[in-house]
C-alpha cells in the first residue's frame, strides 16, 4: 500500500509536467531559483547553469520571439571564457518581422549568379566559339505557336552567334513571320525566313519526306551566302538542352549527339515507355527510353549507331498528322547530327575527300539523314560524352489536321457571345469544381438565352452556328474562366 | 640587312610575348596566391626545419584500440590516426631524441565509439594522463620541461577539455597535465576555456578519396545561390530548440525555408558532393561544437563557405587570410543573411573563387594517404616549426615542479 506522501508526490509531479506541457518549458528551474535566489548565488557558482535560467527568463517563447526582442540584464553573466562575448545556454531564435524574400535582393542574388558563371565560362568554357547556324522546317498549324516559341526562347538563351533559317512549307506567311519577330527586341538571333513552295501533306511519311527537302533548301541557302559556323537541324518541337549548344563547339567536319525519343502512347492502358526489344543485346544497361546516336568502343572511337528500331510498334505507329497513336522517328534522325557549314560550300579547299558535294547528294535518292553526305560513316564524330550524354530529345505532338484555331492564337475582334459548353473532353474534372462550373454555366445560359430570344430570326441561325463552332473550340477557356472566378 | 631583319624579328617576337602576357591577365586568372598573418607559408616545406621525436607506446594505447573499432579510421576524428602513421615515416621523424625539437605521443583519446559511431570522452583523461605517467617516468624528456616542448593531437569536439557538452567541457576545462604541452585541435573559439594560447588548429578529418571521385568539370554552371543541407533543430537532444547551435541554425530554417534562393533541407542526398560544386555559399554554422567537416567541404568543392559560429578560429588561421575566403556573419545578423550576402561587390566574391581554387589551398585542408606536399599534415609541421626556437623558460630548473599531477575531478585520477 503506498503512502500518502508518495501519492502526493506523483501527483504533484503529473501537474508540474502538465503545467510545463501548457507553459512548454520546464519551469521548475525558474521556482528553484526564485525560491532560492540568495543563495543561489553561492550554489550556482560553476558558470553554466545560472545564464540557463536566465536566459529561460528572457525567452519563453521560443519560436515566435521577435527579432527586435532586447535581452534583460543577465544576472550572472555566463561566459565561455574570460573576456568572451560568446554565451552558454539557451538562445532565443531570432526571426524577423518579415521572414519572406525581397524581390530587389533576389535581382541581385541573380546577378551575382550571372557574373559567376559568365566568369566560370571565360575560364572553362568553349575559347573561340563559332556561329550556330539553326536550320528548322516549320509551317502553319495549331501547335506551330507553341513549338516555335519554345524553340525560339530556347536560341534566344545562347551566348553564341545564332542565324536561324527559317523553312517554311506553303511559303512565307505572316503568321510565322510574326511570331519571329518577336524575338527580334530581345536578342541578336538574325533570324532568315526562307518560303518553301509545296504545302505539307498530312501523312507523317510524307512529312517526313518533305521536312528532309527543306533542309536541303536550307543548305543552299547556306552554301550561297557561304555562312560559316556550326550547322544545327533543330526540329521546333524537339527539346534541347543549353548542355548542346557547348558539345557542338567541338566538331571538326561531321558530327554526331544521342537523342532521346520520346515516344509517348495517349492511351492509358499502354506502358508509357516500352523499351524495344531489337536494341543492342550485348549493351547491358537498358535505357528506360530508345536513345538514336553513335555508340563507342572502349577507346572512344566509333564503332556503330544505336537506331530506331520500330519493331513492336506497327500497329500502333500514326499515319496522319493528329493521330491518336505513337509517332514513330526515323532510324536517325536529322536532328543528331551536326556540320561545319564549309562542308556545303562550293569548291572548299580544305574539305576532306570523304565528303560528297551538295549537289551531288540533293541530285540522288531521298536524304535520309546527313549520313548521306559521309562516303565514309566511320569520320562521324561521336559527340555527347560518346553517345552517353542526352542532351535533346525527340518528340512529336501535333493537333488533328483539321483543328481550328484563331490566327496569331488572338482573337479580334471580341466575340459577342460566348457559351460554356455542357460536355467537355475532359471527364476528370473534380466533383466540387463541377458543381461550381455548372452554377457558371446555368448562370451564363440564363444570360445568353435572354439575349438570343432579343435577336432576329436569321441573325439567330447565325448565332446558332457559331456556338455550335464556338462550343468545342473554347470550351475549356469557358471553364478556366469559370474555375478563376470561383477562386 | 640580316641584322636588321633579325632585330626586327626579334622586336615582333618581343612584342607577341608581352601581348600574350596581357591578354593572359585579361582573360581572367583563375587562382590567386595565398597569404595569411605568417606571409605566404602554405607551399613551406617542413623538413629540415624541425625534426620529430615520436615515443614508443604500448600498443593498448594506439594499434589496439584501432582493432578493436577500425571505423575510427574514417570518422571527422580520424586526423590522429594518420598523423602517427604520417610521422612514422615521415624525414622529420627522428630516433636520436636529443636533437628532437619537439617530441610526439601517439595515444588515440577519440576511439571510444558508441554503436552509433560517435565518440564517448569519458575514459580519454584517464587515457592521457595514464600516457603521460608513462613517458615520463621512462623518458627524461618530460619532465625536463614538463611538456612544453610536447605536443598531442586531440580532435575531439571540445580538444582536451575532454566532453562533448558544451557546458561540461568548460566546467573541466583543459586537461591540468596538457597545460604547458601545444595542442593540435579541431576545435577553436576565442576567450574559450578550451582553446590554450599557442595551440594549432587543424581541419576535421574528411575522406580525400571519396570527395575526390564526386568532382564534375568546372564548366558546369553554378546556378545556387545558397546551399546547405543538415539538421536545424535537434530533437532528440534539445527538442526546444535554443540551445543546438545556439539558435542559429533554426534562425537560419524560419527565416529563409521559403526562400528560393537557400537550397537548404535535412535531406541526405546522395548527390551532395555534386551539389556543392553547383552552389556559390555554402552555410557552415555550428552545431554542437563550432566546427564541421562542411568547412573542408566547401573550400575542396570552390563554394565560398558562409561562417556562422562567433569568435571561431579556423584552421591554420595564421597561414590562411579567412577573411579574404569565407564570409563571416555573426549568429545575430542571421535573419539579414540574405541582403548580407546580396550585398557582396561581385569582384569580391569572384576573388573569393579565385582564392579557393588555388590548389594548396585544397591541400592544405585535406589529411590524404600517401602524404602529399603542402596537405594538412604539412601544415601542422610547419605551424609546429614557426613556433621555434623553443623560448629558454620552456626549460625547468633542477627541482622545479609546475604542473599539479592530483589536480582534476577525482575520476580522472583512477589508472586506465
Amino acid at each position: 500500500m503506498k503512502s500518502p506522501v508518495a501519492i502526493f508526490w506523483a501527483i504533484f509531479h503529473c501537474l508540474c509536467c502538465l503545467i510545463s506541457l501548457v507553459l512548454g518549458f520546464r519551469f521548475s528551474r525558474l521556482i528553484f531559483f526564485l525560491l532560492f535566489s540568495n543563495s543561489s548565488i553561492n550554489i550556482y557558482t560553476t558558470q553554466f547553469a545560472a545564464s540557463d535560467i536566465s536566459r529561460t527568463l528572457a525567452f519563453t517563447t521560443s519560436i515566435t520571439t521577435s527579432f527586435r526582442t532586447n535581452s534583460p540584464p543577465l544576472l550572472n553573466k555566463t561566459d565561455a571564457g574570460k573576456g568572451s562575448r560568446v554565451v552558454v545556454g539557451r538562445h532565443g531564435i531570432r526571426i524577423r518581422p518579415w521572414p519572406h524574400p525581397d524581390p530587389v535582393e533576389v535581382m541581385k542574388a541573380h546577378r551575382i549568379i550571372e557574373t559567376v558563371q559568365s566568369e566560370q565560362r571565360v575560364q572553362y568554357g568553349v575559347k573561340n566559339a563559332r556561329a550556330l547556324i539553326v536550320v528548322t522546317p516549320t509551317y502553319v498549324r495549331t501547335f506551330q505557336a507553341l513549338h516555335l516559341t519554345g524553340l525560339m526562347h530556347t536560341l534566344m538563351n545562347l551566348p553564341y552567334e545564332v542565324v536561324w533559317i527559317v523553312v517554311e512549307a506553303g511559303g512565307v506567311t505572316n503568321e510565322t513571320a510574326v511570331l519571329l519577330e518577336r524575338s527580334r527586341e530581345k536578342s541578336k538571333v538574325r533570324i532568315k525566313h526562307i518560303g518553301f513552295e509545296k504545302n505539307m501533306s498530312i501523312l507523317w511519311s510524307d512529312r517526313h519526306k518533305m521536312e528532309a527537302e527543306m533542309r536541303l533548301q536550307a543548305l543552299r541557302v547556306v552554301r550561297d551566302e557561304k555562312l560559316d559556323g556550326i550547322v544545327m537541324f533543330a526540329d521546333d518541337s524537339n527539346l534541347h538542352s543549353l548542355e548542346l549548344f557547348d558539345e557542338v563547339q567541338n566538331v571538326d567536319w561531321i558530327g554526331a549527339v544521342p537523342v532521346g525519343i520520346l515516344v509517348h502512347s495517349t492511351r492509358s492502358d499502354d506502358d508509357a515507355f516500352e523499351v524495344p526489344k531489337g536494341l543492342d543485346a550485348t549493351d547491358g544497361t537498358k535505357s528506360p527510353f530508345p536513345v538514336q546516336g553513335p555508340v563507342c568502343n572502349l577507346s572512344d572511337e566509333l564503332t556503330g549507331w544505336h537506331t530506331f528500331n520500330s519493331i513492336g510498334y506497327e500497329q500502333k505507329s500514326a499515319n496522319y498528322i493528329g493521330d491518336m497513336a505513337i509517332v514513330l522517328p526515323r532510324k536517325l534522325e536529322w536532328c543528331g547530327f551536326v556540320m561545319n557549314s564549309r562542308l556545303v560550300w562550293e569548291e572548299s579547299e580544305f574539305r576532306p575527300e570523304w565528303i560528297k558535294d551538295l549537289d551531288m547528294v540533293v541530285g540522288g535518292d531521298e536524304v535520309e539523314n546527313p549520313l548521306s553526305f559521309v562516303e565514309d560513316g566511320s569520320m562521324v564524330e561521336p559527340l555527347g560524352g560518346c553517345g552517353k550524354k542526352v542532351m535533346l530529345w525527340w518528340h512529336r505532338a501535333e493537333a488533328r489536321a483539321d483543328s481550328k484555331f484563331p490566327s496569331g492564337w488572338v482573337v479580334d475582334p471580341q466575340l459577342e457571345v460566348t457559351v460554356a459548353a455542357k460536355r467537355t473532353p475532359w471527364s476528370d474534372v473534380p466533383s466540387e469544381l463541377e458543381s461550381n462550373t455548372e452554377k457558371v454555366i446555368t448562370s451564363m445560359i440564363q444570360e445568353t438565352g435572354r439575349k438570343t430570344r432579343a435577336k432576329s430570326r436569321t441573325s439567330r441561325s447565325r448565332l446558332d452556328e457559331r456556338t455550335h463552332d464556338l462550343r468545342n473550340t473554347y470550351a475549356s477557356v469557358m471553364l478556366g474562366s469559370g474555375e478563376t472566378t470561383m477562386n | 640587312m640580316s641584322d636588321l631583319s633579325k632585330t626586327l624579328i626579334l622586336l615582333l617576337l618581343f612584342a607577341l610575348l608581352l601581348d600574350l602576357d596581357a591578354f593572359e591577365l585579361r582573360k581572367g586568372q583563375k587562382t590567386e596566391r595565398i597569404s595569411g598573418s605568417a606571409g605566404d607559408v602554405l607551399e613551406d616545406d617542413p623538413v629540415g626545419r624541425l625534426k620529430v621525436f615520436v615515443y614508443e607506446l604500448p600498443s593498448k594505447y594506439n594499434k589496439k584500440i584501432l582493432q578493436k573499432d577500425p571505423r575510427c579510421l574514417n570518422h571527422m576524428f580520424a586526423a590522429e590516426i594518420y598523423m602517427h602513421r604520417f610521422l612514422l615515416s615521415s624525414p622529420v621523424r627522428t630516433l636520436n631524441p636529443e636533437e628532437a625539437d619537439w617530441f610526439y605521443t601517439p595515444v588515440y583519446t577519440t576511439c571510444d565509439l558508441t554503436p552509433n559511431g560517435l565518440p564517448l570522452p569519458f575514459k580519454s583523461p584517464r587515457m592521457m594522463r595514464s600516457a603521460i605517467q608513462l613517458i615520463s617516468s621512462n623518458w627524461p624528456y618530460w619532465n625536463r620541461t614538463e611538456g612544453a616542448d610536447h605536443f598531442f593531437i586531440v580532435p575531439h569536439d571540445f580538444g582536451a577539455c575532454f566532453h562533448y557538452q558544451e557546458e561540461k567541457a568548460i566546467e573541466r576545462g583543459i586537461l591540468p597535465l596538457l597545460q604547458r604541452a601545444t595542442l593540435v585541435q579541431t576545435f577553436g573559439q576565442k576567450n574559450h576555456v578550451c582553446l590554450k594560447e599557442g595551440s594549432i588548429t587543424v581541419p576535421p578529418y574528411a575522406p580525400p578519396q571519396k570527395m575526390q571521385s564526386h568532382l564534375i568539370p568546372p564548366s558546369v554552371p553554378r546556378s545556387i545561390f545558397v546551399y546547405f543541407r543538415g539538421l536545424f533543430y535537434d530533437v532528440g537532444n534539445d527538442p526546444e530548440g535554443g540551445y543546438y547551435a545556439r539558435g542559429a541554425r533554426a534562425a537560419v530554417w524560419e527565416n529563409f525555408k521559403d526562400n528560393p534562393l537557400f537550397d537548404i533541407s535535412t535531406e541526405h542526398p546522395t548527390t551532395y558532393y555534386e551539389d556543392m560544386q553547383r552552389a556559390v555559399f555554402c552555410l557552415c554554422p555550428l552545431g554542437w561544437a563550432p566546427w564541421s567537416p562542411r568547412l573542408v567541404e566547401a573550400v575542396i568543392f570552390g563554394c565560398i563557405p558562409v561562417i556562422i559560429a562567433d569568435d571561431i578560429v579556423l584552421p591554420f588561421a595564421d597561414a590562411i587570410p579567412w577573411e579574404d575566403i569565407g564570409v563571416y556573419v555573426d549568429e545575430k545578423d542571421v535573419p539579414n543573411l540574405d541582403t548580407i550576402l546580396t550585398s557582396i561587390p561581385t569582384e569580391v566574391i569572384l576573388r573569393k573563387q579565385r582564392l579557393l581554387a588555388n590548389p594548396s589551398m585544397k591541400q592544405a585542408m585535406l589529411f590524404p594517404h600517401p602524404a602529399q606536399p603542402g596537405d594538412a599534415f604539412h601544415q601542422i609541421l610547419n605551424g609546429l616549426a614557426r613556433k621555434l626556437p623553443h623560448d629558454k623558460s620552456v626549460y625547468l630548473r633542477k627541482g622545479e615542479k609546475v604542473l599539479n599531477w592530483t589536480a582534476g575531478p577525482l575520476a580522472d585520477l583512477k589508472p586506465w
